[in-house]
């Protein structure tokens, strides 16, 4: 599940992670990647922090309250490079942080720091 | 460059370094050597051709070895290593040093620090256990640009990105504008210094754990030989060699790790291997 505002960060990721033989779903805010997380919960969860509707850290607290969404893996991916706001996000329960602009290789580390892929 | 140039260089650069470039990498090497060459004002590749024949300045050689042997790395690279020293190498070390509590471990091709740092952060995270002892890593590379860039620990927004948990990042490294630095609590924690990989290791002392990763892909199989028997004469009985996948130490002196790649002990009953009590 890729949640992000930006139609071109969503085809990125999208690109990369079907690559690498993921299935992929996407969501341009909060709101809408949580219901379609209740719907259907996914294995990974790549999300933008500053979104329009719900943003990342609303979305966290609720997957992470919702049946099933307690441990799926989520990566934020956000423009934001302060060490204070990744520590927040890291604190708030992603299980990493990706900060824009990134390549492939860096969000394939990151999932094989996940276990996700190797 | 002139091909009498390139096969003086080529011949320079095994002697040196045991590295087999064959006919075809005037590129390479042109690129890489180009930017020595503008720090030292030397005017082109048949410019240092000729001061090869006459005798290069050792700090210009130095850089040339480092320039040529650099690799494109990153901070836990593979993982898998890592994961070894930290769950299987670092625990079986520290029972059998509990009488001596010392521990030294050496990175033999630093290359961007990537890895010494890396190698840091997984003692800091088993600080607790560790409490009391004398941890040494040191870590070497042939270059002394490299060992500078190694030494400062100053990363891009990529490089600081790759292979590098978030979480170690914003505890060990310290963001100037758009660049990463290692905190002076990390960077402290490594010796950084030369070493040609084709000199005698044993003035460094005994090691419990060897990360020499990347470095025999790029030699010929009499260097790679060469390189793994003298790792092999600082290796403690005991201790763990990593090297990159699908890089083989030589099997006569080492033995692989059941279900890894690129991690070796010391081949059982062949001499070779320095038992801990002899430790200097």
């Amino acid at each position: 599940m890729v949640i992000d505002d930006s139609r071109v960060i969503r085809m990125v990721v999208r690109r990369i992670l079907e690559a690498m033989g993921l299935a992929v779903v996407d969501a341009a805010d909060g709101y809408t990647g949580l219901i379609a997380c209740r719907e259907a919960m996914p294995d990974l969860v790549v999300l933008d922090w500053n979104m329009p509707v719900m943003d990342g850290g609303g979305f966290l607290a609720e997957l992470r309250a919702s049946p099933g969404g307690e441990g799926v893996p989520v990566i934020v991916c956000s423009s934001h490079n302060d060490p204070a706001r990744i520590a927040a996000a890291l604190e708030a329960g992603a299980n990493e942080y990706v900060m824009k602009p990134f390549d492939a290789d860096i969000l394939h580390g990151k999932l094989a720091q996940l276990g996700i892929f190797r | 460059m002139k091909p009498a140039t390139y096969t003086a260089l080529s011949d320079w650069l095994y002697a040196r370094l045991g590295l087999s470039l064959g006919h075809d990498k005037a590129y390479l090497v042109e690129s890489r050597v180009a930017p020595v060459l503008r720090r030292h004002g030397i005017a082109s590749m048949d410019v240092l051709g000729a001061q090869l024949r006459r005798g290069l300045p050792e700090d210009v050689a130095r850089e040339i070895c480092g320039a040529m042997t650099a690799n494109e790395s990153a901070f836990f690279r593979d993982i898998r290593p890592y994961a070894h020293f930290a769950r299987v190498a670092l625990p079986a070390l520290l029972r059998a040093r509990a009488g001596t509590r010392r521990l030294r471990i050496w990175n033999a091709a630093a290359g961007g620090g990537q890895e010494a740092y890396s190698i840091a952060m997984l003692l800091h995270e088993a600080r607790a256990a560790l409490e009391g002892w004398a941890v040494e890593i040191v870590a070497t590379d042939i270059g002394d640009e490299v060992l500078r860039r190694a030494r400062e620990g100053v990363y891009t927004h990529f490089e600081i990105q790759r292979g590098l948990p978030a979480r170690l990042m914003v505890r060990h490294f310290i963001r100037q504008e758009d660049r990463w630095q290692a905190s002076p609590e990390l960077r402290a924690a490594i010796r950084f210094g030369a070493f040609n990989l084709m000199h005698d290791p044993r003035p460094l002392g005994v090691f419990d754990a060897v990360f020499c990763r990347y470095a025999l892909v790029q030699l010929e199989a009499a260097s790679r030989e060469a390189i793994s028997g003298r790792i092999a004469q600082i290796l403690a009985g005991d201790g763990f060699l990593y090297l990159g996948e699908g890089e083989v130490a030589r099997p006569a002196l080492f033995a692989p790790v059941p279900g890894e790649k690129g991690i070796f002990t010391h081949a059982p009953r062949v001499p070779g291997g320095v038992a801990p009590s002899l430790r200097p």
